[in-house]
C-alpha cells in the first residue's frame, strides 16, 4: 500500500511539455502539442473545449495512461515525484485505482452488468489492500450517504441495470472515491444526463471532492458546468493550451479571443415574433407505443412562419410527438392539422406532397446520412424525388442548397465520415430544404455539437427562416437554445403539455412547478450559481 | 490543414482526418497487408477458377471420352489412370472443377438471392411478414438439412436444376438469419427513418439505404456458405443422388473409385486416386476459409495491439 503524503497546496501533480501523438490512416498525427499543467492538491482543475482538443486525451495522460494507439513523444508527467512516463505499466498500476481513479462519460457503459454495486465500488479499495472487505462496505455506504443516493444502506445490493443514469452516475464517484485518492479524473460525467439530474449529481460531486480535499481534474464542454466544479481553467485547441487562470477572472475577463467567442456563444437571442394564424396544429392526441400510452391529451398549436420549442426531460414524450405528426407512429386518437387539412395519421396514407411539406432534422446527424452515401447523393434524392430534378439542374440546386448552408461545391463528393459534426449537420438542414418544405422538425439537433457549431447551426436556422419563410418546431432540453431560437415554448412532462405560450410568457413567474424546477436547474455561468441553489433549497 | 483563424466558418470546421484513396489503391494496401495464409488462399481460388474456366484446353481427354483400359495405373499416358470404365481420370478432375464449382457457386448465388431478399424485407417489416419468414425458416432449420434433400431428389429426380434449388432453398435459411440479423442493427438508424419519411419504397430502401451497410458480413458469408453448398453437393454426389453420371464430379469420383483404396498394399498410387478428389474439394475449402478469415478480420473492426 502506498502512503499518502500530500498537504494541501503542495504540487500534486506536474505535466511539462507533454506531446501525444495518435495513429490513424498509416500515419502518426499530433494530438496535444507541448502542454504545461500544474496541480495543487485540493485543487480542482476544469479543462475545457471542443471535441478535438486533446482533453480527453490529457486527462488520461494525468494518470500516465494513453489509449490504445496513442503515444507519448515527449514531455514529463510527475505525479508526487514520480515521472509517470518512465515507469511499465506494472508500476504504474499501483497508483491505478488507488491514488489515482477516474469517472468516465457514460456509466451505464462503464459498469459490468453482472456484478452488484457495491462488489465493484470497493474492487479496487480492496485489491490495493487500503480496507479489508467490511470496513470498505461500511465506507461505500457511507459514500452513498455523502452523494445523497437513496436508500445508502442497501442500494450497493442493486445490479446496475436496477438504478437510473443519475445514480449510477454517482455511484461511480463513490467507486472512484472509495480508495480516497489523491486525484480523481472526470471526463465529462453529466453530459448524459437530463439538466435536473445533472444538477443533482454537479451538487453531490461537488460536496465529495470538497470533504475528502481531492484534487480533480474536470473535463467538459459545458462552460456553465464548469463554473461551477472548478477552481482554475484551462481552454484548449487543437491540443495546445489556449489560456489559463482562476475561474472568476477567466469567466469575467477572458483574454484570448478564442475563448472570448466560447463565452459569447450563450448570449444569442431571437426577438419574439408576434404569432400568426397556425399551420399545424395537434388537437387533443393520444398516443402509445404497444399497450404504454406515452401521450395523454396533447394539444400544440404552431403559428406560421415562427419557431415552437418544445422542452422536457427524457421520457417526456417531446419526440414522441413528433412522430405523431411525422406519421411515424399514428395517434390512437386527435387530430393532426396541417395547413388547413387534417392529415392521415399513417405515413403510407399520406399523399407525396404532405409528405414534402413536413420535413425532419435529426440530432445524431451521424446516424441520419447513409455513411456509403455521398453529398450529392444524399441532397440530391429528394430533388429528384420530390421535384424530379436530374442532370445539370440537379447539380446546380445541390451547390445553390450548399451555398445556402454556407458551405460549397468542393463537399459534394465526399462522404459523411469526411465531414465535422457541424458540417453534417448542416448536410442534413440542406436534404431537408432541397424538399422545398413549409415545416421542419428541429430534433434536438444541437446538443450533440460544441458550443461554437450550436451557435453557428442556429444562427443558420434563423436565416433560413427568415429568408425561406420556414415554421420550425424545435425539440430540445436546454434552455439557453430555446432562448436563441424560440417565439413560443411547449413545455412536456410525462407525455402531457404543462405549460404553453409565448416564450417571454413561459419564461417570466409565475410557473407552474415543474416549469420551475426546469428553469432553475439549468445552469449559468456564474461560479456562485450551485451554492445559491443550494441554499434555496435547504430554505424551502 | 488546422485553420488557424479565430473566427468561425463552416467550411474551415475540420473533419475527421481522412485521406480519400482510389479503390485501386485501397486494395493494393490491403493486398500488401494480407497475412500469407490469405495470399494463399487467393491463388488457389484463382487457379482452381482458371481451370474451370479453361478446362477443355487444359484437360488431355474428354470429359466422357471411355479407353478400353478400365483402372489403368498412372502413366504417362493417363496421369493419374482410369477408372472403372476406362475414363481418364485427371481430365475427369480438370471437368469436374467446372461442373462442381460451377454448380455451387451457382447455388449459393440463388441462396443469397433468396435469403438475402426475404431477409430485407424481414427486417424493415417486422410485423406478420417478419413472423411468418422467420417462423418457417425455424421449421425448415429444424429438418437436417442432407437428409431433407436426399427426400426431396428422390422424389423430384436429380436433375441438376433440382439440385441447384433445392440446395439453395435449404442454404437460403441461413443465409435469411444473417441478412436479418445483420439488417436490424441498420434499420433503426435516422437515415432509413428519414428515407421512409420522405416516402421511399421498399426496394429503395432495401437497397440503397440498407444494402451497402451490410455488405462485409455477407461477403464473408457468402465464401462460408460457398464451402458448405460445395459440401453438400459433393456429399449428394457421393451418395448417388447429385451430380449424375456421365458428367465428371469430384463427388462421384471418389464413390466410383472408392475400392481402389483396398489396392494401396500393392499400388500406392492407386491408392491415393480415390482421394485426389478428396484433396481437391478440401484443398478449395480450406483456401477459402483462410481469405473469408482475412476478410472478416479486416472487416470487423478487431486489430491486434
Amino acid at each position: 500500500m502506498m502512503n499518502k503524503k500530500t498537504n494541501k497546496g503542495d504540487v500534486l501533480l506536474s505535466i511539462k511539455g507533454l506531446k501525444i501523438q495518435g495513429f490513424s490512416d498509416e500515419k502518426w498525427h499530433d494530438i496535444i502539442n507541448g502542454i504545461d499543467l500544474t496541480l495543487h492538491a485540493g485543487e480542482v482543475l476544469g479543462l475545457i473545449g471542443e471535441s478535438g482538443a486533446g482533453k480527453s486525451t490529457l486527462g488520461l495522460a494525468a494518470m500516465g495512461y494513453t489509449q490504445p494507439g496513442c503515444r507519448i513523444t515527449a514531455g514529463e508527467i510527475i505525479f508526487d515525484g514520480v515521472d509517470l512516463t518512465k515507469l511499465t505499466d506494472g508500476e504504474k498500476r499501483k497508483f491505478w485505482g488507488n491514488r489515482m481513479t477516474y469517472v468516465a462519460q457514460s456509466a451505464a457503459a462503464s459498469f459490468n452488468p453482472a456484478r452488484r454495486l457495491i462488489v465493484q465500488t470497493t474492487a479496487s479499495t480492496i485489491r490495493a489492500g487500503i480496507k479489508d472487505q467490511a470496513s470498505a462496505y461500511e465506507d461505500a455506504q457511507q459514500l452513498y450517504t455523502v452523494l445523497n443516493l437513496p436508500d445508502p444502506k442497501h442500494i450497493g445490493e442493486r445490479y446496475p441495470h436496477q438504478v437510473s443514469g443519475g445514480q449510477l452516475q454517482r455511484v461511480m464517484t463513490a467507486m472512484a472515491m472509495s480508495p480516497r485518492p489523491d486525484l480523481l479524473i472526470f471526463d465529462e460525467p453529466t453530459t448524459a444526463l437530463d439538466v435536473t439530474t445533472q444538477v443533482e449529481v454537479l451538487a453531490s460531486m461537488r460536496s465529495i471532492v470538497e470533504e475528502f480535499n481531492t484534487a480533480a481534474i474536470y473535463i467538459t464542454h459545458d462552460l456553465a458546468v464548469v463554473a461551477q466544479m472548478a477552481d482554475v481553467i484551462k481552454v484548449l485547441r487543437y491540443g495546445n493550451e489556449v489560456e489559463e487562470a482562476p475561474t472568476r477572472q477567466m469567466l469575467n475577463a477572458p483574454q484570448e479571443e478564442y475563448t472570448k467567442s466560447l463565452w459569447s456563444v450563450r448570449s444569442l437571442e431571437k426577438t419574439q415574433q408576434e404569432a400568426e394564424a397556425s399551420i399545424l396544429s395537434l388537437q387533443s392526441i393520444d398516443a402509445a407505443y404497444g399497450v404504454e400510452k406515452v401521450l395523454h391529451d396533447v394539444s400544440i398549436e404552431v403559428p406560421k412562419g415562427s419557431t415552437v420549442a418544445v422542452v422536457g426531460e427524457s421520457g417526456s414524450g417531446k419526440s414522441t410527438a413528433a412522430r405523431v405528426i411525422t406519421g411515424l407512429l399514428p395517434q390512437i386518437s386527435g387530430i393532426v392539422r396541417f395547413d388547413g387539412e387534417d392529415l392521415p395519421p399513417a405515413l403510407s396514407n399520406r399523399s407525396k406532397d404532405q409528405k414534402r411539406r413536413i420535413q425532419m432534422i435529426y440530432q445524431m446527424a451521424d446516424t441520419a446520412m447513409n455513411p456509403r452515401q455521398t453529398v450529392r447523393e444524399i441532397i440530391g434524392r429528394p430533388l429528384e424525388f420530390y421535384l424530379s430534378m436530374r442532370g445539370s439542374e440537379q447539380t446546380n440546386r445541390i451547390v445553390e442548397l450548399l451555398e445556402m448552408i454556407e458551405l460549397d461545391a468542393s463537399f459534394m463528393e465526399r462522404l459523411p465520415g469526411e465531414l465535422s459534426g457541424g458540417q453534417k449537420q448542416r448536410i442534413c438542414i440542406a436534404r431537408a430544404l432541397a424538399a422545398e418544405p413549409d415545416f421542419i422538425i428541429c430534433d434536438e439537433v444541437t446538443s450533440a455539437l460544441d458550443q461554437i457549431v450550436q451557435e453557428g447551426i442556429l444562427k443558420l436556422l434563423l436565416r433560413l427562416q427568415e429568408e425561406l419563410g420556414l415554421t420550425y418546431l424545435f425539440i430540445t432540453h436546454d434552455i439557453s437554445t430555446v432562448k436563441a431560437i424560440a417565439d413560443q415554448v411547449v413545455v412536456m412532462n410525462q407525455g402531457e403539455v404543462v405549460e404553453q405560450g409565448l416564450k417571454t410568457e413561459v419564461f417570466s413567474p409565475p410557473h407552474p412547478d415543474y416549469t420551475e424546477l426546469l428553469l432553475s436547474s439549468v445552469p449559468e455561468m456564474d461560479p456562485d450559481w450551485l451554492s445559491n441553489l443550494n441554499k434555496k433549497e435547504i430554505r424551502s | 490543414m488546422k485553420p488557424e483563424s479565430d473566427t468561425y466558418s463552416a467550411v474551415g470546421e475540420v473533419g475527421a482526418v481522412h485521406e480519400r484513396r482510389s479503390l485501386w489503391t485501397r486494395t493494393i494496401i490491403d493486398l500488401r497487408k494480407a497475412p500469407y495464409t490469405a495470399l494463399f488462399g487467393m491463388i488457389i481460388i484463382l487457379a482452381y477458377a482458371l481451370v474451370a474456366i479453361f478446362a477443355p484446353i487444359l484437360a488431355p481427354y474428354g470429359e466422357a471420352q471411355v479407353f478400353p483400359e478400365p483402372y489403368a495405373p498412372w502413366s504417362s499416358t493417363y496421369i493419374f489412370g482410369t477408372d472403372q470404365i476406362g475414363r481418364d481420370i485427371f481430365s475427369r478432375m480438370i471437368f469436374g472443377a467446372r461442373n462442381t464449382v460451377g454448380i455451387a457457386v451457382a447455388t449459393t448465388f440463388l441462396a443469397f438471392l433468396i435469403g438475402g431478399i426475404l431477409g430485407l424485407a424481414a427486417a424493415i417489416n417486422r410485423s406478420w411478414l417478419d413472423q411468418l419468414l422467420s417462423r418457417s425458416v425455424d421449421v425448415l432449420m429444424a429438418i437436417p438439412s442432407l437428409i431433407f434433400a436426399l427426400v426431396l431428389l428422390s422424389i423430384f429426380g436429380s436433375t441438376v436444376t433440382n439440385l441447384i434449388l433445392i440446395i439453395a432453398v435449404l442454404d437460403s435459411t441461413r443465409v435469411f438469419r444473417l441478412t436479418r440479423a445483420v439488417a436490424l442493427n441498420v434499420v433503426v438508424m435516422d437515415y432509413v427513418e428519414a428515407a421512409r419519411l420522405r416516402g421511399e419504397g421498399l426496394g429503395w430502401i432495401m437497397r440503397r439505404e440498407i444494402l451497402p451497410n451490410i455488405m462485409p458480413p455477407l461477403i464473408a458469408e457468402f465464401g462460408l456458405r460457398f464451402c458448405f453448398v460445395f459440401l453438400t453437393i459433393a456429399a449428394l454426389s457421393f451418395l448417388g443422388v447429385g451430380i449424375q453420371p456421365p458428367t465428371a464430379d469430384w463427388g462421384s469420383m471418389v464413390r466410383d473409385n472408392a475400392s481402389l483404396i483396398m489396392f494401396a498394399q500393392y499400388d500406392l498410387k492407386a491408392g491415393l486416386t480415390p482421394l485426389l478428389p478428396a484433396a481437391a474439394i478440401a484443398l478449395l475449402t480450406v483456401a477459402i476459409n483462410f481469405v473469408v478469415d482475412w476478410f472478416l478480420h479486416k472487416t470487423s473492426g478487431l486489430h491486434d495491439e
